[in-house]
């Protein structure tokens, strides 16, 4: 919560000043009723049409002074809140990009979007409205109140017993709605989960001939909902009648009190009139007070989410001071000079953040350049979790991780990850066009450069075929070309980098055997200086590899060429067995 | 499958604090007072849509007419309250002038009098009045006048309440209709409205939509009519208190108008700014999130915080000035309002001195003219939600009025016993009215027989199980079951007789015995626990599953991360089992199963297609191999037919697709 307020600083004069000009607007507003006052008991019951011009004219100016003030306040409002907005969203989202992919995916991505578009939305309505709102109630409640006294002493204490009458209905209320409402929600999200299940398994349902009881089970979810939403709204409806309500029977009850102080001489009956006005004034405002703490409970909890993000420490940070190896050739930037790309697993071990078993467990080996190095294994045997360590996607738990003989720890991320092409397990496009999504990696790659790219990747067909070439538009996560085309674009991407190094984790599987080979063949006779790893499910994929690492249970449990393996490693004749079945092996 | 992928995404989430969801703690639309102000996208056609939607509330006209009749008397009653209020003020006041007097005087020898020492106004101020000298305020008159106020507020609450409640039944039992026809319209879309429309743009006419429209009717219905009634009230309350004084408010009402639609204007073209900027600021962010990996491992942070900053500003320029136009509104409405306010008490004072017209009037006029111009205020903003409802309304509409699959033949052909001899007979298809996909194929799979498709990624393999299950229906030719047409076959007939495992795992939200009991067939469910077991143990299920620490009772879930891929292909199978169908219709799977489920997979299937006729989409070679008919496509057509020897002897694209795919890698294999 104080991180999130700490963002207000920048605005505190702009602030300060709305506070100021609220405070304006709510005493000019409680003086009017005064003023209207001095109209009857010194204009009219006296007949001083002089006074009367006077008074009214001076109400005027009080009038426009308002005006002005609640302009001049809704205008500075209105920027130091989205202001607030724009900052506070931008440090949530800034502080997304240094997160680490342990942290993003403790988070889970979709919630941190929520909390870098809804979080901050709702904390910058919050803001917005609680400062035109936060100070006026409780200043109208108050001079309302002191005004009221002004007008009577006696009859004032019948404000004593109508605001909490007031605050006892409303709170009454609300503790049967606010967890009706929480309830609602769960029902909504359920029938969302129910149409979006029907949506997906289209195919099955009809298939299955279960369109009826589909049909039951939405129907099922959709009387429920219906049922919650009837209660909520009729016990809601109860609030602003009752509301009224007591609004209303107080201007009674004041007027019979009062005529009786006015009839002894307690009070004029000017002042009766203005009475009348300042008690509706406190219980308009004790009405938004009320509204403003339904409001407040949701904005605290807004203000947490974002608060969890902006406090969470990225678990990979740059070494304060860069190995030394960086200064290998004088003369060069430190960044510049191209890594050549020997990797070295040395001892690695490996655990999840929480888990408790390492998935990984003393994995040693070293890949050079113009290797290539394949992992195959069973899923969930930590293939993929491997290679995350090539990029330092994590950071290794035990043993070390060394690139041209530099732990990466000891290297700036930026310098790591410029020498790795990584090619994720889904690909994963942005959108824009194909050549913006080429050149991510290289934004000065000439056009050729991508085409080569493109031919290398098994890509150039199909985009010289889509309209506009290079140009043709890509939707956002690249839906509109198919999860092979996206495959074998994100490949043409990695190329475009030249990186020293190459990680392909399971990139093939959406791609069919043909293309596959082909993609494996144009790779195989070009990028001949890096160093590649692939991780795959198929063997055929892989078997030329110069180097196989099997892994089972997070351990090496062979590392050799196909040849080799096949002679001594059982795990791995396994699994080319399961694959190929039947026929060639037999 | 899908030919024509339409890729836009699903509307972009709305504006201001419109979350998913959007139904908070505190009800109603979110978004503040400004809530209102904040416009949707707009209805093409307004009347037509809201004209649609009301026909929707016929079948409630009596609740409706209910609802009116009460608004109607709940505001006539509220409005009555001020000047009943003013008439017990007159009557105090006359209390206490007239008690200023000696009791037994005349009211001429009082105003006499007050001439006499020079108060000649207050004289003819009391000229208008009704005031016995020497007589205090008549209490028990008084009080009756009180009883009445109470009485008539008391009544005004609770038809305020009445209507609210019997809106709530009307607007929630309409949405329920809504929904409920939405959903039975969603089982008879053709399937090709689902291949063409992303999931989440039909999802969002279902629910988003739907419960824009829930909050509309719940609110705007009855504020509506309040609020005229109330501007019609009030505007009659004031004229028949003082012309005059109702001449000067009805000054301010063009005024009040005129402003509230300017502001509201201009208010409405930032905010479309302000919602365009935030739509596309929001799918930046959404990308950058989900994209993570890759922003990281091409080092885009740095590109990825500029193209946030950058709309981010635009987007904090046009909400602040959005913020501030619409902010307009209630200070400008409030000057009005009390430019109002200073006029009455003014011009009402004179008059009020001049004898013109009682206190009580004065005080009952400056509470209907601070209440005068807050209908106009009202309207304006129910009239954005309005725009915004009947924009979701048409949408809803547009899917309820979607062209649905053609209805199955009065007198449905029926198979009894099924041998399962499937013939393709000069059928051709096609996804796009101008692009021939398939013409004059001709196949047959005699009962028991095999079909493999096979065919490079993206081929179209999946456009002959869209025929087979009728799916999409075909343009020429015919598909024959034993003989007899599928088409005039009822569809839920047709599709019984299939199984279907696709590669596409389905799994719904519930355990594992209810997703297998899934494949029970009509007039066998539910299935007893036997078979289902029977059918998991056939499919390699039940080993797994009862290493789960709930078993059978597991809940899984389109995406529950429970159980893994492999798993669900296998639950998929079972379910296939339990339906225990004449023909299967099975996709063999590729990507992400590890190679010893992947065995399991392959004798589960190899299984349930024993003595079944089966269409595969063969990723296999054994499978291919053995099948007693392949066809080949590529780029959606089928281009070749035959065994795997005749198709290897045509040395045609089989041949080269099999020398690629296969024989390289397997010639190194040994």
């Amino acid at each position: 919560m104080i991180t999130v307020i700490r963002y207000l600083k920048p605005y505190w004069k702009q602030l300060t000043l709305v506070s100021v000009l609220v405070l304006i607007q709510s005493i000019s507003n409680l003086y009017l009723p005064d003023l209207n006052a001095r109209i009857i008991n010194e204009g009219i019951a006296r007949g001083d049409i002089d006074l009367i011009l006077r008074v009214g004219g001076f109400m005027l100016l009080v009038t426009l002074l308002l005006t002005a003030c609640s302009i001049v306040a809704v205008f500075f409002t209105s920027r130091s809140s989205m202001g607030f907005g724009r900052d506070l969203r931008r440090a949530v989202f800034t502080k997304v990009q240094t997160l680490s992919l342990a942290e993003v995916n403790q988070f889970g991505a979709p919630s941190l979007i929520t909390r870098t578009t809804n979080d901050v939305q709702q904390m910058q309505m919050a803001v917005f409205m609680g400062f035109s709102m936060m100070f006026s109630a409780p200043v109208m409640a108050v001079g309302g109140i002191i005004m009221a006294l002004r007008q009577d002493v006696p009859l004032s204490l019948l404000i004593a017993v109508v605001v909490p009458l007031m605050a006892v209905i409303v709170w009454t209320i609300m503790r049967r709605a606010l967890p009706l409402f929480k309830l609602q929600q769960k029902k909504i999200d359920r029938l969302n989960q129910v149409v979006r299940e029907k949506i997906a398994g289209t195919r099955v349902i009809r298939a299955f001939v279960k369109t009826e009881h589909e049909a039951r089970r939405f129907d099922e979810a959709n009387r429920d909902l219906t049922d919650t939403a009837l209660t909520i709204q009729r016990t809601v409806s109860l609030m602003m009648p009752s509301l009224m309500l007591i609004m209303n029977l107080s201007s009674a009850a004041i007027l019979w009190f009062g005529a009786h102080r006015v009839e002894s001489g307690g009070m004029p009956i000017g002042n009766l009139t203005a009475f009348i006005a300042y008690v509706m004034q406190i219980l308009a405002s004790v009405m938004m007070a009320v509204l403003m703490f339904v409001m407040i409970p949701r904005a605290v909890a807004s203000a947490e989410r974002i608060e969890a993000v902006l406090v969470a420490k990225p678990s990979i940070v740059d070494p304060l001071d860069p190995a030394a190896d960086d200064q290998r050739e004088p003369g060069s930037g430190a960044g510049s000079d191209r890594l050549r790309g020997v990797v070295e697993f040395r001892d690695v071990e490996f655990t999840y953040p929480g888990a408790e078993a390492p998935v990984l467990k003393g994995i040693t080996f070293t890949a050079r350049p113009g290797e290539v190095t394949a992992i195959i294994g069973s899923t969930g045997c930590g293939k993929s979790t491997l290679v995350n360590l090539v990029p330092r996607f994590y950071d290794v738990t035990g043993g070390a991780l060394l690139i041209d003989g530099v732990d990466i720890r000891n290297m700036p991320q930026e310098r790591v990850r410029n020498a790795v092409g990584f090619i994720p397990q889904k690909a994963f496009l942005f959108s824009g066009t194909v050549a913006s999504n080429l050149r991510y990696g290289k934004e000065d790659a000439t056009d050729e450069q991508l085409w080569a790219a493109l031919e290398l990747a098994q890509a150039k067909e199909f985009v010289s075929e889509m309209p506009g070439g290079l140009e043709a538009p890509i939707a956002q996560g690249g839906s509109n070309v198919s999860g092979g085309q996206r495959q074998r674009l994100a490949i043409a991407r990695a190329l475009v980098k030249q990186p020293p190094i190459y990680v392909f984790d399971d990139s093939f599987s959406a791609l069919d055997f043909r293309t596959d080979s082909r993609l494996r063949a144009a790779l195989r006779s070009t990028v001949t200086n890096a160093t590649v790893f692939i991780v795959a499910q198929r063997v055929s994929t892989i078997m030329d590899a110069d180097r196989i690492v099997v892994l089972e249970n997070g351990m090496v449990v062979g590392i050799g060429t196909h040849d080799e393996l096949m002679r001594g490693c059982e795990v791995y004749r396994e699994i080319v067995h399961s694959q190929h079945a039947e026929e060639e092996i037999a | 499958m899908t030919t024509d992928k339409r890729d836009e995404r699903p509307p972009i989430r709305r504006g201001l604090g419109f979350g998913p969801g959007g139904h908070g703690p505190g009800g109603g639309r979110p978004g503040g007072p400004m809530g209102g102000m904040i416009p949707g996208e707009k209805a093409k056609n307004f009347k037509a849509s809201i004209r649609r939607l009301m026909g929707y509330l016929a079948p409630h006209r009596a609740a409706l007419c209910a609802v009116i009749t009460m608004a109607v008397t709940s505001v006539a009653f509220s409005i009555a309250g001020p000047r009943i209020l003013g008439r017990a003020t007159n009557l105090l006041f006359e209390g206490v002038i007239g008690k200023q007097f000696p009791p037994g005087v005349t009211m001429e020898q009082a105003e006499a009098m007050l001439r006499m020492s020079g108060r000649g106004q207050m004289a003819d101020m009391l000229a208008g009045m009704n005031i016995v000298p020497g007589r205090g305020v008549d209490f028990a008159a008084f009080g009756r006048i009180l009883l009445t106020m109470v009485a008539v507020y008391v009544l005004s609450a609770i038809f305020s309440w009445a209507q609210h409640y019997i809106t709530a039944g009307v607007s929630q039992n309409t949405v329920y209709t809504l929904r409920r026809q939405v959903d039975a319209k969603l089982a008879r879309l053709p399937l090709k409205y689902f291949d063409s429309n992303t999931r989440g743009e039909i999802l969002s006419r279902v629910t988003n939509d739907i419960d824009n429209i829930a909050g509309t009717l719940q609110q705007s219905m009855t504020q509506l009519i309040t609020a005229a009634v109330t501007l019609i009230g009030i505007l009659a309350m004031m004229v028949s208190i003082s012309p005059t004084l109702a001449l000067l408010a009805l000054t301010t009402l063009p005024l009040s108008v005129i402003i509230t639609m300017s502001i509201a204007r201009r208010s409405q073209k930032q905010f479309a700014a302000q919602w365009e900027s935030t739509g596309k600021l929001n799918s930046h962010i959404e990308e950058m999130y989900t994209g993570h990996t890759v922003v990281k491992v091409f080092n885009g942070q740095r590109k990825a915080v500029t193209a946030f900053d950058e709309e981010n500003s635009r987007l904090y320029a046009a909400s602040s000035k959005a913020q501030f136009v619409s902010g307009i509104i209630m200070p400008a409405m409030h000057f009005l309002n009390n430019l109002n306010y200073v006029g009455v008490c003014v011009i009402g004072g004179l008059r009020v001195a001049r004898g013109q017209m009682t206190l009580g009037d004065v005080q009952a006029f400056i509470q209907y003219s601070r209440q005068f111009t807050q209908p106009i205020a009202q309207t304006a903003s129910i009239m954005n939600v309005l725009q915004s409802a009947a924009a979701s309304a048409e949408r809803v509409f547009e899917l309820l009025d979607q062209p649905e699959e053609l209805s199955d033949p009065e007198e449905p052909a029926h198979i009894e016993r099924v041998a399962g001899r499937v013939e393709f007979r000069d059928v051709s298809f096609r996804y796009k009215e101008d692009v021939p996909l398939i013409d004059g194929l001709n196949l047959t799979a005699e009962p028991g027989q095999t079909v493999a498709i096979v065919g490079p990624t993206g081929a179209g393999k999946t456009t002959l199980v869209n025929l087979l299950m009728r799916f999409y229906e075909i343009d020429g030719g015919s598909i024959t079951v034993d003989g007899v047409d599928i088409r005039t076959m009822s569809r839920d007939h047709l599709r019984g007789l299939f199984g279907m495992v696709l590669q596409d795992t389905w799994l719904f939200d519930g355990t594992i015995r209810e997703n297998i009991a899934y494949g029970c067939r009509d007039g066998m469910c539910p299935p007893s626990e036997r078979s289902i077991i029977e059918a998991a143990r056939a499919a390699y299920v039940d080993h797994f599953v009862k290493t789960l620490p709930e078993g059978y009772d597991t809940r899984v879930g389109d995406d529950a991360a429970s159980i893994s891929q492999g798993q669900r292909q296998l639950l998929t199978i079972a379910r296939a089992f339990l339906a225990d169908p004449e023909i299967l219709i099975l996709d063999e799977a590729t990507s992400s199963v590890d190679t010893r489920t992947e065995v399991l997979i392959q004798q589960a299937m190899a299984r349930l297609m024993k003595q079944r006729t089966s269409f595969v989409i063969a990723h296999r070679l054994s499978t291919i191999r053995n099948a007693d008919v392949i066809v080949v496509m590529n780029q959606g057509r089928i281009v070749e037919q035959g065994n795997h020897d005749q198709l290897m002897a045509a040395r045609g694209f089989y041949y080269d697709l099999y020398n690629s795919q296969f024989s390289e890698a397997f010639d190194e294999a040994v």
